[in-house]
């Protein structure tokens, strides 16, 4: 580790200043400015910090930050203890209960706070989980595998390839159910991603996140695990699903189908919304209800489809009034093979974009029309706009969420390059994307 | 019992929260009010021990969890946001509480400090729905001066108040309801120099006096708390958390004080008779069977209902249980109370307070014969279910064996009468960690400046004041700085030609009256007092009208002073109107001013003031009738 990196986040003054005193993050220091005399431990100071005060934590336990100034001098008096964590109870294993594998991507769920800085740092190994959540060794057997430790934001369909890769590896091992760890962020893409990516599952594919981090009392991390740990080992259905609380309540945890998903929310809880759909289950005092009659049983003889590919050459784009056609244009031009319009209301772009519309169909772009209302059905036929852009050859998409559409596309041309085939690709229902009944459902944030 | 507290060397910290009267709460924008009715959502959570950073879990934290606890908040829509429902992250720091600490910190000359970090601080048992306390240090240092005494402050804190109780545990689940969480709390914490009950509650009164001349201090029952830390050598630090009476606070030392003492005492002599911790052993004994044909009510119903009856021996016990610690308070209390919480059990059975409760002589001896307890031992029994009753013989068992140590360290809670009760153990070393989710706030020498530069008066110096420059006496003087209309008061004054007396008596004495018998003197505003008093000033109305007014007033919502005037009826009579009224009154009663000459004047002006009250200053009154009087004889 540099000098840099021990220093965290100081810079200029105040970095001379304890580079002066020879002091390292977590020495014990004395501050003296004018006669006043400041004690405490050297902690690290955030980037964004200025570069003229340095922070200690106090005997109290209270940080504080301290300007320098010339007159300031700083001493190293003590030496820090590092800190360590105690080591988890050696995992007991029950082999009665059911064997399922949790794959940790990165985000909120899979994190630890460093308690001298506040930083969030990945951790998630096998007796992590059991130390922090004890009750999972109730539930199942589990094995761990970090495959990245990523903000959600930070992952595109490379990652999603190889998360399918690692599931479809773990479930030929023959676990009973596999668990991925996930920011939430873009956690309902991934969900749509695999939903296509794993056919014909043959058993659970869960995926789990929190909005609260795990080093909180009041984190929603472990209820979400434990419902979808639970799924994962006991659900009767094998589809890829989001885990995640129903209301501000830990009451309930609710299972939602992965193409069907969005998170709905900046920060609530339950944030995800199965959208133009019913929830597939929800979880209450550990017991597994099944919301829906349709779904795909859980059978571990069935044979895995792995088709892991992606092509990112697809856009999603709002339309908003006065878009600028030029920015279809731009997608021909650079290629795209497949564009989905999130439009207005039922299905409608602004005729000043026909053009550009036209133009992209003839260059063999795949074009999809979802609405930006989020919820609802597109329906192309009741207004002239609408039936003029579908006799420009745009695809109406139904009831799939702008997010799937796009998920979808970019896999179908991850399948193949034809564009005719791609087009009839999109339109019929590979994972449970379409239905074809909307009902009278509660809508977003709605209070329980 | 006497006690030379100098002599023992007892030694008192003070915390004193305060809170602030601020627009908003601290990280939110909602109220810092409460609601009396029924909320409009609840929701349901539960908080899990995380490991600290020395890897270590509340034990009292962890065990809550593992029994399954769980909160349900509840919450209406004018008092609380996604924030306090911990469903959105905290907004930023609310400045106008940051200014006010810091104005409460120039006052006490502590040293603020050059940048502000909040921290969570671990609380688990329910009260914040994070999980955590969100404060900071905003000044080190200062001090506050009591008579010929100095006592340091060793630091000034604003944190955020906690969620408040609503009932106790049903069922395993506590409510909380979070519309006091939010609401932004000075804290000053003392360092612990304080020798005497008496001195710990002058110092808590002249903090708590230095807090409300910020002006920015909430009033009432439960807005100024403090946690008390005591402790004597040979003792333990006890930790008396959330006294809310003033009163209360040299009694509650007092008693702890007694309570110490009391247990040293009997440590000595449990020694002495040959109690060991290790012959107090957590073995428990079956004795349902002892209690088969009983007539005890709690025991018969246990057994009804197929519950276990254990019993534990305590060695060398016997007599020591029924020893009093503090009124109505005995070693058996002690042991009681820790069964309680920690086996969630109605409490406990022992020898020394037996035979009673229905209980005879003869279950004892089968009682004790089942547990071969000997002649000195002390027995203890609890009737529950058998995870209940392990937990809470497990806790009997500890406590006994502190008790031939001495003194445990523990934290307590106030009880109405000054005593206190085990509340849990002293959580270990402060847990706090940065609150990442708000960027830290630097303190200029500027905004220091300038704050520095408008500092209120210090109550000292505001009560010389007062006496100097409006001739109030001492007492009024002092009533005046202690109300929470010592503003209103200077105001009127500088707006009226009445005298300052007479203001501060009405602002302080008569509403305190009124508000005795039940007027609520509080819905009158601050404008009214203003403009009924501007009216006196004119003559409109008369001093004698003030009660009658404020009583009017605080009947009647939205109503002006001029409707209560009206109403009243009570406009004030001109002059020519007086004299013609007393030259008719004096007439009417010619025979008794014949006969009794000058001698009438009492019961003629008890006639003119009958009819006139409030409509005429009684002192012109007196004149009026007086030079009539006189002309007519």
């Amino acid at each position: 580790m540099s000098e840099e990196e021990e220093l965290s986040g100081y810079k200029g003054e105040a970095l001379v200043a304890i580079r002066k005193a020879e002091a390292e993050i977590g020495d014990l220091i004395r501050i003296t400015r004018n006669s006043q005399i400041y004690e405490g431990i050297l902690i690290p100071r955030s980037e964004y910090g200025d570069e003229k005060h340095v922070v200690m934590k106090l005997k109290s336990g209270y940080n504080i930050g301290i300007r320098i100034t010339p007159s300031t001098k700083i001493e190293k008096i003590g030496k820090g203890a590092k800190p360590t964590f105690a080591a988890a109870p050696p995992l007991e294993r029950n082999p009665e209960l059911p064997k399922i594998s949790i794959i940790s991507t990165g985000g909120t769920i899979a994190s630890r706070v460093d308690y001298r800085t506040g930083a969030v740092r990945p951790a998630l190994t096998a007796n992590d989980l059991y130390s922090v959540v004890p009750e999972l060794a109730n539930i199942a057997q589990m094995d761990t595998q970090i495959l990245f430790s990523l903000f959600s934001e930070n992952i595109t369909a490379k990652h999603w390839a190889e998360m399918a890769k690692a599931v479809s590896k773990k479930i030929s091992e023959g676990v009973e159910g596999v668990v991925i760890a996930h920011g939430t962020d873009t956690m309902g893409y991934t969900a749509a991603a695999l939903s296509f990516a794993l056919q014909s599952l043959p058993v659970p594919v869960i995926l789990v996140g929190s909005q609260r981090s795990a080093d909180r009392p009041s984190s929603d991390a472990a209820t979400n695990l434990i419902g979808a740990v639970t799924a994962a080992a006991k659900a009767p259905f094998a589809e890829t699903a989001v885990a995640m609380h129903e209301t501000p309540s830990d009451t309930s945890i609710v299972l939602h189908r992965g193409t069907k998903v969005r998170k709905c929310h900046t920060s609530r809880r339950d944030t995800f919304k199965s959208v133009n759909a019913t929830p597939l289950a929800r979880i209450q005092n550990q017991k597994i209800i099944m919301l829906t009659d349709e779904y795909r049983k859980r059978d571990p003889s069935r044979k895995l489809v792995l088709k892991p590919k992606f092509n990112k050459k697809v856009a999603l784009l709002k339309f908003h009034p006065d878009m600028n056609p030029s920015m279809i244009d731009w997608c021909v031009e650079k290629e795209y093979k497949g564009i989905i319009i999130e439009g207005t209301g039922l299905g409608h772009v602004g005729s000043y974009s026909f053009e550009a519309l036209r133009n992209a169909v003839q260059q063999n772009v795949v074009v999809g029309m979802t609405s930006q209302c989020i919820w609802g059905r597109i329906n192309m036929n009741v207004y002239d706009q609408g039936r003029d852009l579908l006799a420009l050859g745009v695809i109406p998409l139904e009831d799939m969420l702008p997010e799937t559409a796009t998920v979808k596309l970019m896999w179908i041309f991850g399948q193949t390059q034809d564009v005719e085939e791609a087009k009839k690709m999109l339109k019929i229902n590979i994972a449970g994307e379409f239905l074809s009944r909307t009902l009278p459902e509660k809508q977003a944030m709605a209070e329980r | 019992m006497e006690i030379d507290y100098e002599k023992i060397g007892l030694k008192v910290g003070l915390e004193i929260h305060q809170q602030l009267d601020t627009s908003t709460k601290l990280f939110c924008n909602c109220r810092p009010e409460l609601f009396k009715e029924e909320p409009e959502m609840t929701f349901e959570r539960r908080l899990r021990p995380t490991q600290s950073e020395l890897g270590q879990v509340d034990p009292a934290a962890y065990f809550e969890f593992q029994k399954g606890v769980r909160i349900l908040y509840e919450a209406n829509k004018a008092t609380s946001c996604l924030v306090e429902m911990d469903e959105e992250p905290p907004h930023q720091l609310n400045l106008e509480a940051v200014e006010t600490t810091l104005t409460a910190a120039l006052m006490m000359k502590a040293k603020p400090v050059d940048e502000i970090h909040v921290m969570r601080k671990t609380v688990i048992d329910g009260s914040n729905t994070t999980g955590f306390q969100r404060t900071c240090v905003v000044a080190l240092g200062g001090e506050v001066n009591v008579g010929e005494k100095t006592v340091p402050i060793q630091h000034i804190s604003l944190e955020e108040d906690a969620a408040r109780r609503t009932g106790e545990a049903e069922d395993n689940v506590i409510r909380y309801r979070i519309d006091r969480l939010g609401v932004p709390l000075i804290e000053v914490a003392t360092a612990p120099v304080i020798k005497s009950p008496r001195e710990a509650q002058k110092v808590a009164l002249a903090i708590g006096r230095i807090l409300r001349a910020t002006g920015k201090a909430k009033r009432g029952l439960g807005t100024i708390r403090q946690d008390v830390n005591i402790s004597i050598p040979h003792g333990a630090l006890v930790e008396i958390k959330g006294v809310q009476e003033l009163e209360l606070l040299p009694l509650v030392v007092k008693y702890e004080v007694q309570r110490q003492l009391k247990l040293l005492e009997i440590s000595q002599e449990l020694r002495a008779r040959g109690a060991k911790e290790e012959d107090v052993k957590k073995e428990f004994f079956n004795v349902t069977d002892a209690f088969d044909e009983t007539k005890c009510n709690v025991l018969r119903k246990a057994l009804d209902e197929n519950e276990q009856i254990l019993a534990v021996k305590l060695p060398k016990f016997k007599g020591f249980l029924k020893q009093e610690l503090m009124p109505g308070f005995r070693l058996g209390t002690e042991l009681s109370d820790r069964a309680r919480f920690w086996g969630k059990v109605g409490g406990i059975f022992h020898t020394d307070e037996l035979p009673a409760y229905g209980l005879t002589e003869e279950e004892m001896k089968k009682l004790r014969e089942t547990v071969e307890a000997e002649d000195q031992d002390a027995v203890v029994f609890v009737a529950d279910n058998p995870e209940n009753v392990k937990d809470a013989l497990k806790a009997v068992v500890e406590r006994a064996q502190e008790a031939i140590k001495g003194v445990p360290e523990e934290a307590r809670a106030p009880k109405p009468d000054g005593t206190t009760r085990y509340m849990r153990p002293r959580p270990g070393a402060a847990r706090m960690y940065p609150e990442t989710d708000i960027p830290p706030i630097q303190i200029t020498e500027d905004d220091v400046g300038k704050i520095f530069s408008q500092l209120p008066e210090l109550p000292k110096q505001k009560l010389k004041r007062l006496m100097d420059e409006y001739e109030l006496n001492h007492k009024l003087a002092r009533q005046v700085l202690d109300s929470k209309y010592n503003k209103l008061f200077e105001t009127i004054v500088k707006e009226s030609k009445i005298s300052p007396t007479t203001v501060a008596a009405f602002l302080t004495e008569t509403l305190k009256a009124l508000k005795r018998d039940g007027v609520q003197t509080d819905k009158v505003s601050e404008s009214q007092f203003r403009d009924v008093f501007s009216r006196i000033s004119v003559g409109e109305l008369t001093k004698e009208a003030l009660p009658d007014m404020v009583v009017w007033l605080s009947r009647h919502d939205k109503k002006s002073v001029q409707e209560a005037i009206e109403n009243l009826g009570l406009k004030t009579i001109s002059r020519n109107e007086l004299e013609a009224f007393i030259e008719k009154v004096i007439k009417d009663n010619r025979s008794l001013t014949k006969e009794r000459g000058e001698n009438s004047f009492g019961v003629l002006m008890g006639i003119v003031m009958k009819e006139l009250r409030g409509k005429v200053e009684a002192t012109l009154a007196i004149k009026v009738l007086k030079e009539k009087l006189k002309q007519k004889i």
